[in-house]
Parts: C-alpha cells; structure tokens; sequence
C-alpha cells in the first residue's frame, strides 16, 4: 500500500494528520509529490520529517516552491515570494542542499510519479484539463501516474484515446485496473482551496488495483496561528483558515 | 489476450467447468466447482469476444468493478476474477430460483401477483440504491426469484455506481433485448438518475398484467425517443380486469420526467405492498387510450426535452424517506400526540417523505372492526393540523399482542426510514424504561428512532 502525499506547503500539523491515517490504513511505502515548503510558516519541521521519510525509503520530488527557494521566485506573487524568503530564512545549508537535489520525476514497475505534469516537468504546468492529462498519460507511457500541483482531487480515466474527468468521494476505494490508463491528482495536504480545510492525500494498493482519496481533518487554526506568529501575509493565514 | 470457449470437464484456475448455461449475446457463462469453495454454486462468466471487443468488454468491466462492492442478497456474490489481460473471467454466485422471464409466460397475471413480483424487486432496487448503485438494464432476463422469496438482479455490465469513474458516460448502446425497458433519460444520455430503474420497473410490471410491452420493440433511437412522450396504453385498456390502483402505479412508473415517478423504490414498493394507500389520479381512473390530440399536446410539450450536458444530481433513497410514527390511538387524551405532532413537522423539511401513521390494537376478534375505524378516525384528525397531501400519507391499524414487534416487522417489511414515536406515557411509566414499547423498538429497530418527550414542567 503506498500512501501519496503532496504540496504540504509547510503544513506539520496537517501532515502529521496525514502520516498517522496512512500509517493507521496499511501505508506501506511513502511517495511525496514536491511542494515541501511554501505558503505556511512549518518549514523546517516538514523538510525534516519528509527527510527522515526518505531516510527510510520514502519517494520525495521536488516542486515548484521547492525550487523556488534556489532559484528565482520572482513569477509567484507578493504572499508567496514572502513564504519563500521566510523558507530560505529556516532551512539550514544541509535542508536546502536536500530540496535542491531533489527528482522532478520518479518511474518504478507501473508507476510514474511527478509534481506537476509528466510532460516537461519542469515547466510547472497545471494538470487542469483531459487535454493534459491525456498529454502526461502518454508521456508517462504506464498503467498510473499520480501528481500534485493542482491542489484538488481527480482522477483521470483513458477510454478511447481521450482522458475523462471524475472527482472521486473521500474513503470510497475506486477500482483502478491496469488495462486502462489512470492518472491521479492527489490533492494538497497543506493548502486545500476547495473549500474544506481538512487535509488532502490518496492510499495506492497495486495488488488490488484501487485507489482511495482521502480528506483528513487537522488543527488548521493552530497552522494559521503559526503563520501570523512567523510574521508572514495576513492572507495566507486567512486561506488556511478558509480553505479556499 | 484469450477467452477460449470452455466445455465441461475443463479447468481454470483452479475452477472446473460443470456445465455451460444459456446466456445473452454479451457473454458465455457456465456452471462451476473449486475444491476450496463450497460455501455456495459458482458460476463462470466469460466476455463473448468478438467483431466489438470493445464494447463486451466495457461491460465485462463495468461488472467487475461493481459487483465486489455489492453486499446483500440482491445481487450474486463475487468470488473472484480472471486476469483481464490474459484471461478475463468473472465468477460469482449462482443465483437458484426462477427467473422472472418465466413467470412472463403465464401473463397476464393476476392483480396481486403483479404487486408481489413487483414489490420483491422494488425492494433489490432499494438495497442497490441505497449502494449508490443504479442497474440501467433492468429486465425480466435480469432478475431471479429466489425460492425464498427475494428478488436478486443479474448483470451489472451497464450500471453505473455513484462513487466510481463511469466509463459508459462517452458512448451509450443498448443492447436490442434492453431497449423496452430502457427509462427516456437514458436515450439523452443521462445515467445518474435511480428513478431510471423505477421505470424500467414499470415496464415490466405492464408486461406481467398485460402481457404487452408499453412502447413496443424500438428498432432504431428514433423509435427510442417515442417513450419522451407518447403516452402508452392504459393497461386496463389491453386487460380490462387491471384494477385501478394498480394502472396508477404502473402509468406513474412510466412518466417520461423522473420528478413525477415514485421518488424511491422503497415507496414504490410500499404502494404495491398496500393499494389501500394509493391515491388513485386520473390516470389510474381512465379506461380510454390518448387520442391523437392528446398525444399530439404531449408531443408538443416534450419538443423542449435536451439531452443533460452535466450528470444530474444522483437522487437516491436517502432523499425521499419513509417516516413511520407510532401513534398510540387508542388514549385520546396522551399528552405526547401533540408532542408528536410538533417533532412530526420538524422532521418534513425531508423532501420526498411518505408519511406512514402506525397504531396497534390488541387482537379481538369480536370488537375489531370497530376499534380499527375509532382508530383511523382518530389518526386522521391527528394528521390534519400537519397539511400534508392526502397522497403523502397512509394510515394502517395493526392488531397484534406485542406493539414493539408489530411496529418493528412494519417497519422492516416496509423499508421504513425513520421510526418517530413517543417515549413512555403515562399509562406505560410505571412499567420503567426497560418494558416500554420505545425501549424495544429503539434496541432493535433496524433504521433510527426517532423518541418523543413532552417537554416537563421543571427544568430541575
């Protein structure tokens, strides 16, 4: 059973939400889709927590906001080039050498995993159409793919050379059988904008080919509470608070 | 990727081929045996791969996916499946009983059976729909009634399940044997309404009591999309001893807009199960076929009808609900009937609710006729303050020596939703808690219960 989380954004409390729901339905492996740090104020304590994952195997990628931390933040706007300088601000040299030697993309067996689209990766494209997740199926040329980035859950489903849409119900295990293409957006931990403040991951069981998405409620108050402490924008701490 | 023909004798997987069963175009199915699992007779289904692969084995798929999330006795058990690149089978539960196609041939069939085949396959409706799954090809072929009595629905090939990507959504066809019984939203493309089965349901109820199909045999979409709006022939009309609470539930199965069907299986079954209950239209009433102008108006009022660009919200039982309340008409002067009466209209924000008044009467042959009309009178006087449609309501007098296992094979018989009845009055108190009928129901009962207080005096 592997357990994917993505776009924590300097969440620890809605990460420690996700990580003990996994661990607690049978997560055997951990995948990390990118997005360590941004948005929220808990960086040093989610890129030691990821680290110590991929201390123990985990699959950890790297994200736009990862990314951002090295190189410019200049295209992200006023609140999330504030996170980033605050990221920068917290991480050691070792924390920043870890994010900057991250993986755009991981393949194993059936799998291709990635932050954004598995088409020219490092462009951060957002997943945002069946145009585009058809055009990462084909670049991922396997059974599934899964990705982050867009912060809301899908699932994309191949049938007769097109992608088609569906936004699946937190806890129902979906069938998902090799013989059609599937990819899925797994949803944000740290920074839902649906919404619903509760966090967001999805559980992979290969041998029984289902997929199951979940929305794991967390303390968001006390996340907003450590966003305002950090000095960082007023609005990210409002977002968190809202979910939106 | 191979699915050979198998023969008796064969084996695979483990699993050995008895005999092979006469199945539809879709898929071959045989009768099989495994060492290991003797709980239950299995049998073996196969996509027929041929000239559209393609779409045998969408179905073929659909079923796959569906049928291990289905509980109950309302649909065959899965066992296990083939590997579907290398040797795609399905085996499941071999449903023993008779098929309804059977009981066909003896139509028309008497009133009352009728309502009791239909009411055994409302009642699969209901289980499957509370699943958050809809059948869409409903048909005497598909449904077996086990020798206990329960009807169980065969091949989920075209359901579609709420919670699951739905891969029929792109491109619909039916099959020819289908198309009778197909409901008028599933020629515009919309699969996402439970109420289709309801429909699907009426045309086979039409069938048993007149032995002819409503809309005929459509050979093309064109005779497909006659069912929009062309009213079909009141059955009374086919056979003249159909009777009319019975020609109403049929005629209000098979109305073209979803809205004015029964909202839910379970209150289509608890019209069949009571006909006493039904509020007769004019549609039950009439004895003539639409004339051309009538038909003509129908047609025009229809032309509008555009296929669904969106799915439509999935209406599924929980929304339209049977409330039960237990009213205790034999002690007029309870001080809980006008508790009851003010929780009652708390609880009617509920959409399609069917109201069902409930009292019980010890047994007496002697003086029974007269207690059950004090009763009804009284339980209508109770109602009328509430305002509700004459058609939203029944009123049932049950004579039996234990009230709490009255009220809980009601309940259960009838797919009640929510029970609503008062806790303890004066005459039961000094028995305690622990004897009263709301104790038992509310352990027992197998919805929730919902128990009534007269707010005290003293706040302590």
């Amino acid at each position: 059973m592997l357990a994917l989380l993505s776009d924590i954004h300097a969440n620890i409390a809605a990460l420690e939400a996700c990580l003990a729901h996994a661990d607690a339905h049978g997560a055997k492996r951990y995948a990390f889709l990118g997005d360590l740090v941004g948005y929220n104020a808990d960086v040093r304590e989610v890129v030691q927590r990821v680290a110590d994952y991929a201390e123990q195997g985990a699959i950890v990628l790297k994200g736009n906001h990862d990314e951002a931390v090295e190189t410019s933040s200049a295209y992200l706007n006023d609140a999330s080039r504030a996170a980033i300088d605050w990221a920068r601000s917290q991480l050691s040299a070792e924390e920043r050498r870890f994010l900057a030697e991250l993986p755009l993309v991981h393949r194993e067996d059936d799998l291709c995993l990635v932050h954004a689209t598995v088409d020219h990766p490092e462009r951060w494209h957002y997943l945002d159409s069946p145009a585009a997740a058809h055009r990462s199926m084909e670049a991922a040329a396997c059974p599934y793919t899964f990705v982050g980035h867009v912060h809301e859950q899908r699932l994309y489903t191949e049938q007769q050379g097109r992608a088609h849409a569906f936004h699946p119900s937190p806890g129902t295990a979906i069938p998902v059988l090799r013989n059609r293409r599937r990819l899925a957006i797994v949803g944000t931990v740290g920074q839902p904008r649906d919404n619903n403040q509760a966090a967001g991951y999805c559980l992979f069981d290969a041998a029984q080919a289902r997929v199951t998405f979940f929305r794991i409620p967390y303390d968001y108050r006390a996340t907003a509470a450590r966003i305002r402490a950090a000095g960082l924008p007023e609005a990210l701490a409002y977002r968190i608070e809202r979910g939106f | 990727m191979t699915a050979t023909r198998l023969k008796p004798g064969d084996t695979i997987d483990g699993f050995t081929v008895e005999s092979v069963v006469p199945a539809g175009a879709m898929a071959r199915v045989y009768r099989v045996s495994h060492p290991a699992r003797r709980q239950f007779g299995m049998v073996l289904k196969q996509p027929r791969l041929g000239g559209d692969d393609a779409e045998f084995l969408l179905g073929f798929e659909t079923e796959l996916a569906i049928l291990p999330a289905l509980t109950g006795p309302h649909a065959p058990r899965f066992v296990t499946a083939g590997d579907l690149e290398r040797a795609p089978y399905l085996v499941m539960e071999w449903v023993d009983g008779q098929p309804l196609a059977q009981e066909l041939q003896r139509a028309p069939l008497p009133a009352d059976e009728v309502a009791w085949f239909g009411a055994l396959v409302a009642d699969a409706l209901h289980d499957l729909h509370r699943q958050d799954v809809i059948h869409l090809d409903l048909k005497p072929d598909n449904i077996v009634i086990r020798h206990s009595g329960i009807a169980t629905l065969l091949d989920f090939g075209l359901a579609h399940h709420a919670r699951f990507p739905d891969l029929h959504l792109e491109e619909q066809r039916f099959a020819a044997g289908s198309a009778p019984y197909v409901s008028p939203e599933q020629v515009l493309g919309v699969r996402g309404d439970a109420r289709s089965d309801l429909f699907a349901l009426g045309v086979v109820l039409y069938e048993l009591a007149t032995a002819r199909l409503p809309f005929g045999v459509p050979r093309s979409m064109a005779g497909m999309r006659d069912r929009l709006w062309r009213m079909p022939i009141p059955p009374c009309v086919r056979v003249p001893s159909v009777p009319p609470w019975l020609q109403e539930i049929i005629l209000r199965c098979l109305e073209p807009d979803p809205a004015a069907r029964y909202p839910s299986a379970a209150q289509l079954a608890f019209a069949l199960r009571h006909p006493e209950s039904v509020a007769i239209s004019q549609r039950g009433w009439r004895r003539t076929g639409p004339g051309l102008a009538e038909q003509a108006g129908r047609w025009w009022r229809a032309r509008h009808i555009q296929p669904a660009r969106k799915r439509l919200p999935n209406l599924l039982s929980g929304e339209a609900p049977i409330i039960m309340v237990a009213l205790d008409a034999g002690n007029p002067d309870d001080p809980r009937h006008e508790a009851l009466q003010r929780n009652a209209k708390l609880i009617f924000s509920a959409g399609d609710f069917r109201l069902v008044l409930v009292s019980v009467i010890p047994v007496d042959l002697e003086r029974s006729e007269s207690a059950q009309l004090r009763h009804r009178v009284w339980m209508r006087h109770w109602c009328d303050p509430l305002g509700l449609a004459r058609n939203k309501i029944s009123l049932h007098v049950l004579e039996a020596a234990d009230p709490a296992n009255a009220l809980l094979d009601f309940a259960r018989t009838n797919l009640v939703d929510l029970i609503v009845l008062g806790a303890p009055g004066p005459h039961e108190a000094p028995l305690g808690w622990w004897r009263s009928v709301a104790s038992s129901v509310t352990a027992l009962a197998h919805c929730s219960v919902h128990v009534v207080r007269v707010p005290t005096e003293s706040r302590g």
